[in-house]
């Protein structure tokens, strides 16, 4: 019996078994940011030992960090002690950071694509649970815990457990305004927010081999929002031009023979999987979500399930969450004030998210009760984004691009949305609190985000285009 | 690491779904760089008003539930990977959390920090809950040599599943970092022979 791609980088991995137990498994690249690794430097300075392969981690700092005046020192205490542990603690063990100021900074999972860290084939795990993102190109990616930061940091392996395999595929044709945020969103809101716990998923399908791979990479990254541990896609042509060239690509041969064993990492014809859902992309519309979880989803034009069409046991959550967002069961969506507009994130904050929402405003103006956040998702998108000319399209519109970070998605930093404010969010979460304590979110596409920038309220954005 | 056995307890029940981690311990209280005194932040958002005041209708707050074992709905701990999320629960005083889902990040976090998460069925869930709410004093114990949770005083009981391994591991304190750190040898010779770490050395 034939194996599939998760099972085939898996098995290329595990260093021994424990009796009884997990695999241990070993880790190509650990990526860290500020928030999830003090601690897990601080267990091995305890244990009395160093990081055993220093040159295996990649930092930057990205879930604190200040989105307007990175030149100055960050004004709020607690962050800047954060920022600077990190600093302090790669030059104590010899791990290569991309600190503030560095052309390289950025979101942890934009920064490990666009430098080339994040290869098919590879295992790579982050304290960070969208880590899933760098599935995108055929590795076991995942998010882990500070204390198995630790453990990477101090034997470069992991104790795992194998998930059980999903297989999602997606045939057809995207509609016109529809994009990968709302392939991704459509997934959730049918199997809900814990339907692919236990799994690790493998996204294929002509809708999904057709995508970029930035598209890829929103897919994979909400793989976590239904519960599963990572998604994956098998590498393509369209994944080796993306990653030619770039810093740390393998060059000259040694790129020759990594594309050779990349070919092989798909998944075989009789293999298996534990479970397996099919969906028609022509079945997608451009989503919205109107709870507090991922998976309360619903296409724009469509209206909030009304209460007798949800689970009894999930009744008193439901009825919590539209308590919190302000909405009736049943309601359209459609017509509502909307002040607060994000684009950015691990999920949309790539050099394609910005040219879409760009080339939706331009011409247009923001409305005036709307205040965007525009956050690019690393130095080097906000170098191409310039250097396009995205910075002033964006401008005359009356948006402004700030500088990278994680920004807005979990307001770790100043970027917060207010108490009871509605947030249109290209982001991956909308839980209470989110954005704010308080704050209101609703996830949706860049170009939703851009229709509804200009527009003030929510809007569906397919009568918006030509 | 804390070894750990048998716990006997009353609960603090939260008969909510999809608690995910933000709820838990929201993302501003993450700026620490030491594992200790989360526990007052715990459910912050739920627990406290804006002015610090305790919100009365959060079960935490309510002084007839207290205890070590915290009961919830389906799919507890979705979300962020945080492990300042089990940090909190522990040091708010929590051994064990029982649910009928956990997600998965969130229960191996609880487990490196020797916090048991029980999953039981939904209709053992509802049991637990309709118990609890007749009488808030009503006890758990939760048995994890033999894998056996029970509400105490009645014939309800149920087994739970557990890897060997990790429970070897909660009953010993044992830790998977000195594990690992013993099978150093077989590392570097799976380092030694694998062809495709040559490759991708940048």
């Amino acid at each position: 019996m034939g194996t599939t791609l998760f099972e085939k980088v898996w098995n290329a991995h595990v260093v021994t078994e424990v009796k009884d137990g997990p695999s241990i498994l070993y880790i190509d690249k650990q990526l860290i940011h500020e928030v999830t690794s003090p601690q897990a430097f601080a267990g091995i300075e305890k244990r009395g030992i160093g990081v055993f392969r220093p040159e295996r981690t990649l930092a930057t700092p990205d879930h604190n960090v200040p989105t307007k005046g990175q030149n100055l020192p960050i004004v709020e205490d607690l962050s800047r002690f954060q920022v600077d542990k990190l600093t302090e603690n790669c030059n104590k063990f010899g791990v290569t950071l991309y600190g503030l100021g560095h052309a390289s900074q950025g979101v942890v999972h934009v920064v490990g694509p666009e430098t080339g860290t994040t290869l098919p084939g590879m295992t790579i795990v982050c304290g960070d649970s969208h880590t899933s993102t760098h599935g995108a190109f055929g590795s076991i990616a995942f998010g882990i815990g500070t204390s198995e930061v630790e453990q990477v940091l101090a034997t470069q392996c992991l104790m795992q457990t194998k998930a059980k395999t999903l297989k999602i595929e997606i045939n057809g044709t995207l509609s016109k305004g529809v994009t990968a945020k709302d392939i991704i969103l459509y997934v959730i809101a049918q199997i809900s927010a814990a339907g692919g716990t236990g799994y690790f998923v493998e996204y294929c399908g002509s809708a999904i081999t057709s995508l970029s791979m930035e598209a890829r990479m929103t897919i994979c990254n909400m793989s976590i929002e239904m519960g599963a541990r990572g998604g994956m896609i098998a590498p393509d042509e369209t994944t080796f031009n993306y990653i030619k060239g770039r810093e740390f690509a393998p060059k000259g041969a040694k790129w020759d023979e990594a594309v050779a064993y990349w070919k092989t990492l798909f998944t075989d014809a009789d293999a298996t999987f534990d479970k397996t859902l099919k969906y028609d992309a022509a079945d997608i519309g451009p989503m919205i979500t109107y709870g507090t979880n991922p998976g309360m989803g619903i296409s724009v034009n469509k209206n909030i399930p009304s209460i007798d069409q949800i689970e009894e046991s999930n009744k008193v959550t439901f009825k919590k969450a539209l308590d919190y967002m302000g909405f009736q069961a049943g309601d359209s969506l459609i017509g509502k004030q909307v002040n607060w507009v994000f684009l950015g994130s691990c999920t949309n904050g790539r050099i394609e998210d910005l040219r879409q929402f760009a080339e939706f405003v331009k011409g247009k103006k923001k409305a005036a009760n709307i205040n965007a956040l525009i956050v690019p998702g690393s130095k080097q998108v906000e170098k191409q984004a310039i250097a396009e000319g995205i910075d002033k399209v964006l401008a005359e519109a009356g948006f402004e691009l700030r500088e990278p970070g994680c920004s807005a998605c979990l307001a770790m930093n100043e970027d917060k949305v207010p108490k009871g404010e509605y947030c249109v969010s290209t982001s991956n979460r909308n839980f209470e609190g989110r954005q704010g304590p308080g704050a209101r979110t609703l996830l949706v596409s860049p170009l939703t985000a851009a229709a509804i920038a200009v527009s003030g309220k929510i809007v569906d954005v397919r009568e918006m285009l030509n | 690491m804390e070894k750990f056995i048998t716990i006997q307890s009353t609960v603090v029940p939260l008969p909510i779904e999809d608690v995910d981690t933000d709820q838990i311990i929201p993302a501003r209280f993450l700026k620490a760089t030491t594992k200790s005194g989360f526990g007052k932040s715990l459910f912050c958002d739920w627990r406290y008003n804006e002015d610090g005041t305790p919100k009365a209708d959060f079960v935490m707050n309510n002084p007839l539930y207290s205890g070590k074992i915290l009961v919830a709905g389906k799919n507890f701990g979705c979300g962020s990977s945080r492990e300042h999320a089990a940090w909190a629960i522990d040091d708010a005083g929590f051994k064990v959390v029982v649910s009928s889902f956990f997600a998965d990040i969130f229960r191996g976090n609880a487990l490196n920090n020797g916090i048991l998460p029980v999953q039981v069925s939904e209709a053992f869930l509802k049991s637990i809950f309709d118990a609890v709410a007749a009488n808030p004093k009503q006890e758990l114990n939760v048995d994890l040599v033999n894998q056996v949770i029970s509400i105490t005083g009645t014939d309800l009981k149920e087994s739970f599943v557990i890897n060997e391994y990790k429970k070897t591991c909660l009953i010993n304190g044992y830790d998977d970092i000195d594990y690992v750190l013993s099978v150093k040898d077989k590392i570097e010779s799976y380092e030694k022979t694998s062809k495709y770490l040559d490759l991708i050395q940048a």
